[in-house]
């Protein structure tokens, strides 16, 4: 099936061997951000084309989209949705914090001896 | 672009044209709506680049790398390679080269993603399409060389020549379809234009010069070749390659194109023995020296020279030789393709004494001809080259002519 083709397939490695220009893990993570930019962007435009086309059908008019006001509900709603957003994206950046002030927790790696033991 | 009104937002508009107005042969993809828009973002991205990003490498290299090389050693930079590898401990250097890379390969990525999903409808047209057509004619036995094999062009998986299944054009229609976000449109609605451009100027140059056969070498999918075929219709185009994926698809693609007067072979062009000494009367090839080695590349001027007819023409196509005049940085941001971008030939064959290597094929020196091309596109819908100021070393539709007129 061609879908699943695609899956393992689109992604191949070219042959030969590839160059790094920064850190391994700097490299890696701004690939993943890169890529995720690049579905933001297709996203972003599949957003427009549908607010052209409701335009187009006479459902909204022009610029109702971009003059929006949500009423005092939708409002708390959509910010609400932006603070969790914001939450769950920056999950790391809270676990090392909360780590921070915890300078004697043990790892489980740690802990596998210990309690084998113990 | 398209002409439109002052005041208009798109009268501001400087950039490339949306995909959407590629031109859409019998065998290319279809796409969808995200299909476009990723190959349009992916084509900003690589504008961005190279107009809003290498200017801050180019003023990193005179502020920072230079100092830096000069403290160190005591010296100037002397050597292309002396400013590349300096260039690499720059992080605005590494910060370009890791967004140029991953570009390319979130390209090939979105390129393939389109076509394996439909490949089983794109194989069944293809084979429709050629089918017992004797101007498709693939040679099973053809053996892949290593500067083809060892590592995969642009990052291309595999290549020009993979098969991922019978009859398969898998990776003729991904290096066809979105070529695009490279050049970000500067070859056009049919990616033909490197063709035109070669056309034109043998037109113009050689006003009288009427071939009769044509041989493309390393002709891929047609790109280049199809326009040489729609300039002189009388004449017989034959295109060999190395990949049955891009022949098989070339043929399709020219048959939906309505250009008949041209046949797709499979070959390895170091040794094209199946034709007689003196077979054509132009032997072309359009960026692809650069994809060889150096006895590849021997072998490969020695057939033309055996292959060209009396009165006839053997032109090479490619981006500019590195010459005294062109600065160490230029050289080293040209120099890129061949280390990073899976190019490996690049980097010897524009250092190489192109006049000298003609010579030794056994062209005389007072045949040799020099020229400069910019791509020929539809400029309603198209950038166009020769008015572009943005340089994209290496990537630019902008080539250096090198042939011969045998007597």
């Amino acid at each position: 099936m061609s879908f699943e083709a695609a899956l393992n397939e689109a992604g191949a490695k070219p042959a030969g061997k590839r160059p790094y220009f920064l850190e391994p893990q700097v490299e890696r993570a701004l690939a993943i951000t890169m890529a995720v930019a690049q579905e933001l962007a297709v996203a972003r435009q599949r957003v427009d084309t549908l607010e052209r086309l409701l335009v187009a059908k006479g459902v909204l008019s022009e610029g109702e989209v971009a003059h929006y006001q949500p009423d005092p509900v939708a409002s708390a709603e959509r910010q609400m949705w932006n603070q969790e957003y914001i939450a769950r994206i920056l999950r790391i950046v809270q676990q090392e914090n909360e780590a921070a002030v915890l300078p004697d927790e043990a790892s489980s790696g740690e802990l596998v001896d210990e309690l084998a033991v113990n | 672009m398209t002409a439109v009104r002052k005041n208009h937002p798109a009268a501001g508009y400087d950039g490339p044209p949306d995909y959407r107005v590629i031109g859409r042969h019998g065998v290319f993809p279809q796409t969808d709506h995200d299909e476009v828009e990723r190959i349009n973002y992916l084509a900003q991205m690589n504008r961005h680049l190279a107009a809003r990003v290498v200017p801050g490498v180019k003023a990193a290299y005179a502020a920072r790398v230079e100092p830096a090389f000069e403290a160190k050693n005591g010296r100037a930079i002397a050597t292309r390679h002396e400013a590349r590898k300096a260039m690499l401990e720059d992080p605005a250097f590494q910060t370009w080269s890791a967004l140029r890379r991953m570009t390319m390969e979130q390209r090939q990525q979105a390129g393939r993603w389109t076509v394996i999903r439909q490949r089983e409808e794109l194989n069944a047209k293809a084979k429709e399409l050629t089918e017992a057509d004797p101007r498709l004619e693939l040679d099973k036995s053809v053996k892949i060389p290593r500067y083809v094999s060892a590592i995969d062009h642009h990052c291309m998986p595999g290549s020009y020549h993979t098969e991922y299944c019978e009859g398969d054009i898998t990776n003729g229609a991904n290096y066809d379809h979105a070529g695009f976000v490279t050049t970000s449109g500067l070859l056009g609605k049919y990616s033909d234009g490197g063709g035109r451009a070669v056309a034109q100027w043998v037109k113009k140059n050689l006003p009288d010069f009427k071939p009769g056969k044509i041989l493309d070498i390393g002709g891929t999918v047609g790109h280049s070749g199809l326009p040489l075929a729609e300039a002189f219709p009388d004449a017989e185009l034959t295109i060999v390659d190395l990949g049955a994926p891009v022949l098989r698809y070339g043929l399709a693609r020219a048959k939906t194109m309505g250009v008949d007067n041209v046949r797709f072979v499979q070959a390895s062009a170091e040794d094209l023995s199946r034709y007689p000494d003196a077979s054509f009367d132009w032997v072309q090839t359009t960026m692809f020296l650069h994809e060889l080695s150096s006895s590849a590349m021997r072998n490969i001027f020695a057939e033309t020279r055996r292959l060209v007819k009396p009165g006839g023409i053997v032109l090479h196509v490619e981006q500019p030789q590195y010459t005294p005049d062109m600065s160490y940085f230029e050289q080293a941001m040209r120099d890129w393709d061949a280390f990073y971008n899976a190019e490996p030939f690049w980097s010897r064959m524009h250092e190489m004494d192109l006049d000298g290597a003609m010579e030794e094929a056994g062209f005389e020196r007072d045949w040799l001809v020099h020229g400069g091309v910019f791509g020929v596109v539809d400029r309603d819908l198209f950038p166009d080259a020769q008015e572009d100021e943005t340089e994209d070393f290496g990537r630019k539709a902008a080539w250096h002519v090198i042939g011969a007129l045998v007597p």
